[in-house]
């Protein structure tokens, strides 16, 4: 097995790429970004220069305004972009809009960093690309056996009879902001389901954005102009803090639901009182993993924000020279 | 499975009574027979397959998972049935997922050795709700938070009936019940519940505003003791004896002791209760023995089990309920009388002549293991449910105490926005001791003025508790105290419940510790 490639470095602040000059989703404001998406914890304020796609620099300028970064470059998915000695290019990742895997070529050496990720369909991106590389850097949020999340479209269907079981409460459906809300709203549409759908304020800018780069939500409204009688049965998609809020107090008897992988887990769904529990997640579960480790056939993997222990066993068993990237700042636990 | 596992599921998820019927009546109404049968004998407790322990369904996870795995993932998850059914690698298109009514029947007919082979078969064509849901039913505890009652009740609501309908005809009818749901949609007869030793739903008593026995005649009335035990009825029919609780759940699978006697052929009305050489132990010695599927024969020793009788319903066959309790009463003394059984007595009458008298009686009975007086018309016919007018419950009144609010918690369902589960404490020396939690009492304005003082006066969160300035006082409504080593003030409250919020009084005038021990020694 060659050596694992030396020009990335996990250092404070993040993934530091030195005959580049840059960072991989810096956790503190830097020079110099490569972005691979919009949650929070991967893209922060305050950087001189941003590449990301222009989907994730929509969602920086929402939430940061002006200091979403001086100087912002848009790219592609799949152009060429050369940063001082390294080729940047970006690859779909299936986590959220805009979403990309960073991949870095530098003396005929590829890495790829994978950001968040899934393998599954989502309406609202283009499915991740597997990219063949000498070492590939995965998140873990989802790696235990005990993680294989089910058919989406099974979970709606769930959703949907519980309209039926309870007509004269309303559905809160806590679903995090960026990415979860706009997915569900689609799988919904999907599912053939037409009536209006109410959505907390905290939702309308990003589903601007994503209205803008072409996802079609149909017919939304805000709970605050309905009359709390009008809202039973009806669907209301809000963050998941909304679940134990005193602003679910203007639903009639609202049934809390929380769309998360977390959700697999019967503890954690007891624990916020959640009484439909949506096992929908934008991260890929331990088959997703294990199998993109076989797709991107890369001899070095590193593993991190997450369950690294377990990946990193089911890896070194299969002959992957697998290690825990311990990266300080990013939620492992946020979905 | 599919349509049981969402149900067992969901169910789970749900807090709220009304919420289970509705899941309860919404599964009845779209599911076909038998299984919907199948489902109602076990969320009844009507089935005991306890074919597959937890250890062989661990065995047949690990030839399948890597141990480090394994070992991992139970970790996190924390529960060995919970963890199988997780991470049991599926086979998709390997098996076709069974019916409820398909793994009872196999279940029940394979032997030891082919039911694990049966099991992961089932296993991997399931998703990981179904398999949760399957060792759920093959070992015998559902843990759903649903009562035979409920699920009685749901199946009541569904068919546009009384819960004592389906009560009345329960014991002749048996999974998966397609003669009763027959009867339930129109197309068949009403199962018949003679000669089954079947249960008479009870009647009931209105708890007494005294300002009521102003317009009461007391020579209308009789009293008696109302026991502090648990309502049971003891049916004898065609050889059989049944012993059920008050909702019509059968219970005498735990009270050998009681039915191992002399047969009877009479349904009975009476107090279980713990007797020790004629003296009632506290309801603490009761509970010991309630809640169990058996009994070991030193329990039933240490805890004998009683009957105090007070109403007899049915005598050799002919059904006395629409006689007037005078009748019935002399009814049930000439039966004890003759066919006197030895764990079984009369509940004695109390004899008085007005209201003020009885009070007295009364008044001079607190402490025993008595929760007050029962007063009952001499020309009440035993009608089920809980009439208005024919019988009254005079209870003692409730104890008080001023207690501190401590820490608050969030509530379920409708109250999950809301700190409504309150757990308060009393001063020993200078510090406050929790001594209970409550959770109602109060109305839903008071919920939100506490839940909105808890707000404000946050000052330390544990997990979903949160602590609370030590500011304001509570008074509490009880019903009595037992000594309890798991509480740290050593004393466990009955029944309690918020009475009032005493905004205007200090913490510091909050009661102490030895009011309530006071209360333990009398």
């Amino acid at each position: 097995m060659s050596p694992a490639p030396n020009w990335l470095k996990p250092v404070p602040g993040g993934l530091w790429c030195e005959p580049g000059g840059f960072f991989v989703d810096p956790t503190r404001a830097v020079d110099r970004a490569v972005i691979t998406h919009g949650h929070a914890d991967h893209a922060r304020a305050g950087h001189g220069h941003v590449l990301a796609t222009a989907q994730t620099l929509a969602i920086m300028e929402d939430r940061y305004g002006e200091r979403a970064g001086d100087n912002r470059q848009a790219a592609r998915y799949g152009e060429a972009v050369r940063i001082g000695d390294v080729t940047v290019t970006l690859r779909p990742a299936g986590h959220v809009l805009g979403s990309a895997q960073a991949v870095l070529e530098h003396k005929g050496e590829r890495i790829v960093v994978s950001g968040d990720y899934k393998r599954r369909r989502d309406p609202t991106c283009p499915a991740f690309e597997p990219v063949n590389c000498d070492l590939f850097i995965t998140e873990a949020t989802f790696a235990l056996p005990v993680f294989r999340h089910p058919d989406d479209r099974e979970e709606i269907a769930r959703l949907l009879h519980t309209r039926t079981v309870f007509p004269e409460r309303a559905l809160l459906v806590g679903a995090y902001t960026l990415g979860k809300a706009q997915r569900i709203l689609c799988l919904l549409r999907e599912a053939g389901y037409d009536r209006p759908i109410y959505t907390h304020g905290s939702l309308d800018a990003i589903n601007a954005t994503y209205r803008r780069f072409g996802i079609d939500f149909g017919d939304l409204r805000p709970v605050l102009e309905t009359d709390k009688a009008d809202m039973a049965g009806e669907i209301v998609i809000a963050p998941p803090s909304t679940l134990a809020d005193r602003w679910s107090r203007r639903l009639p008897d609202p049934v809390p639901c929380f769309a998360s992988g977390w959700m697999r887990v019967r503890a954690r769904a007891r624990q916020r009182a959640v009484e439909v529990p949506l096992v929908i997640s934008d991260h890929a579960d331990w088959d997703e993993l294990n199998r993109t480790l076989d797709d991107v056939g890369a001899p070095h993997v590193w593993v991190t924000h997450g369950a690294e222990e377990a990946l990193i066993h089911a890896a070194m068993q299969r002959g992957f020279d697998a290690r825990a990237l311990r990266l300080q700042g990013y939620e492992d636990d946020a979905e | 499975m599919k349509a049981f596992a969402e149900l067992l599921d969901a169910l789970s998820f749900q807090p709220g009574r009304n919420g289970k019927l509705a899941l309860l009546t919404t599964y009845l109404a779209e599911t076909p027979d038998p299984d919907r049968g199948w489902a109602l004998a076990a969320l009844t407790g009507e089935l005991s397959l306890r074919q597959a322990k937890p250890a062989l369904v661990r065995g047949l996870v690990m030839e399948r998972v890597d141990e480090t795995l394994f070992a991992l993932s139970y970790e996190y998850v924390g529960d060995l049935a919970e963890t199988v059914a997780l991470i049991w690698p599926e086979r998709p298109g390997a098996n076709r997922v069974p019916s409820v009514a398909e793994v009872i029947e196999q279940a029940e007919t394979t032997g030891k050795s082919a039911l694990p082979a049966l099991l992961a078969g089932w296993f991997d064509a399931m998703t990981a709700t179904q398999r949760w849901a399957t060792i759920k039913l093959m070992t015998g505890a559902l843990r759903v938070g649903v009562s035979a009652r409920l699920a009685k009740t749901a199946l009541a609501q569904w068919a546009g009936r009384e819960a004592d309908e389906i009560e009345e005809v329960w014991h002749a009818v048996a999974a998966p019940y397609s003669d009763l749901f027959a009867w339930l949609e129109g197309k068949g007869e009403r199962p018949d519940p003679a000669h089954s030793a079947a249960f008479r739903p009870v009647m009931l008593a209105h708890a007494l505003d005294e300002d009521d026995l102003e317009r009461l005649d007391p020579a209308d009335f009789r009293a008696e003791w109302k026991w502090d035990g648990i309502r049971v009825q003891v049916v004898g029919e065609s050889g059989r004896l049944r012993l059920y609780s008050r909702t019509g759940e059968e219970i005498g699978a735990a009270f050998p002791d009681l039915l191992d006697g002399p047969a009877i052929e009479a349904t009975l009305d009476g107090e279980l209760l713990v007797v020790r050489e004629g003296l009632v132990a506290p309801f603490a010695d009761l509970q010991k023995r309630l809640n169990r599927k058996t009994v070991t024969a030193k329990l039933a020793g240490s805890h004998p089990a009683h009957i105090r009788l007070y109403d007899l319903l049915v005598e050799g066959g002919q059904d006395l309920r629409a006689l007037p309790f005078d009748t019935r009463r002399g009814r049930l003394e000439a039966w004890h009388a003759a066919h006197g059984h030895p764990r079984m007595d009369l509940s004695p009458m109390v004899p008085f002549e007005s209201w003020e008298e009885l009070a007295a009686i009364r008044a001079g009975a607190t402490g025993e293991a008595v929760e007050g007086v029962m007063l009952k018309r001499g020309d009440s016919a035993y009608v089920p449910g809980r009439p208005k007018g024919p019988w009254f419950k005079w209870k003692f009144d409730p104890h008080l105490v001023d207690a501190v609010l401590m820490y608050a918690q969030r509530g379920h369902g409708k109250r999950s926005s809301f700190f409504s589960d309150y757990t308060f404490g009393v001063w020993r020396d200078e510090e406050l001791v929790p001594v209970g939690k409550a959770y109602f009492g109060f109305t839903d304005e008071e919920l939100k003025q506490l839940d909105a003082w808890v707000r404000k006066h946050a000052v330390e969160r544990f997990g979903p508790v949160t602590a609370v300035e030590r500011k304001l006082v509570l008074e509490v409504a009880f019903e009595g105290l037992q000594r309890s080593p798991r509480h740290k003030s050593g004393i466990a409250m009955r029944f309690p419940r918020i009475s009032r919020i005493r905004w205007d009084k200090p913490a510091i005038e909050a009661d102490r510790i030895a009011a309530l021990e006071d209360l333990l020694e009398g």
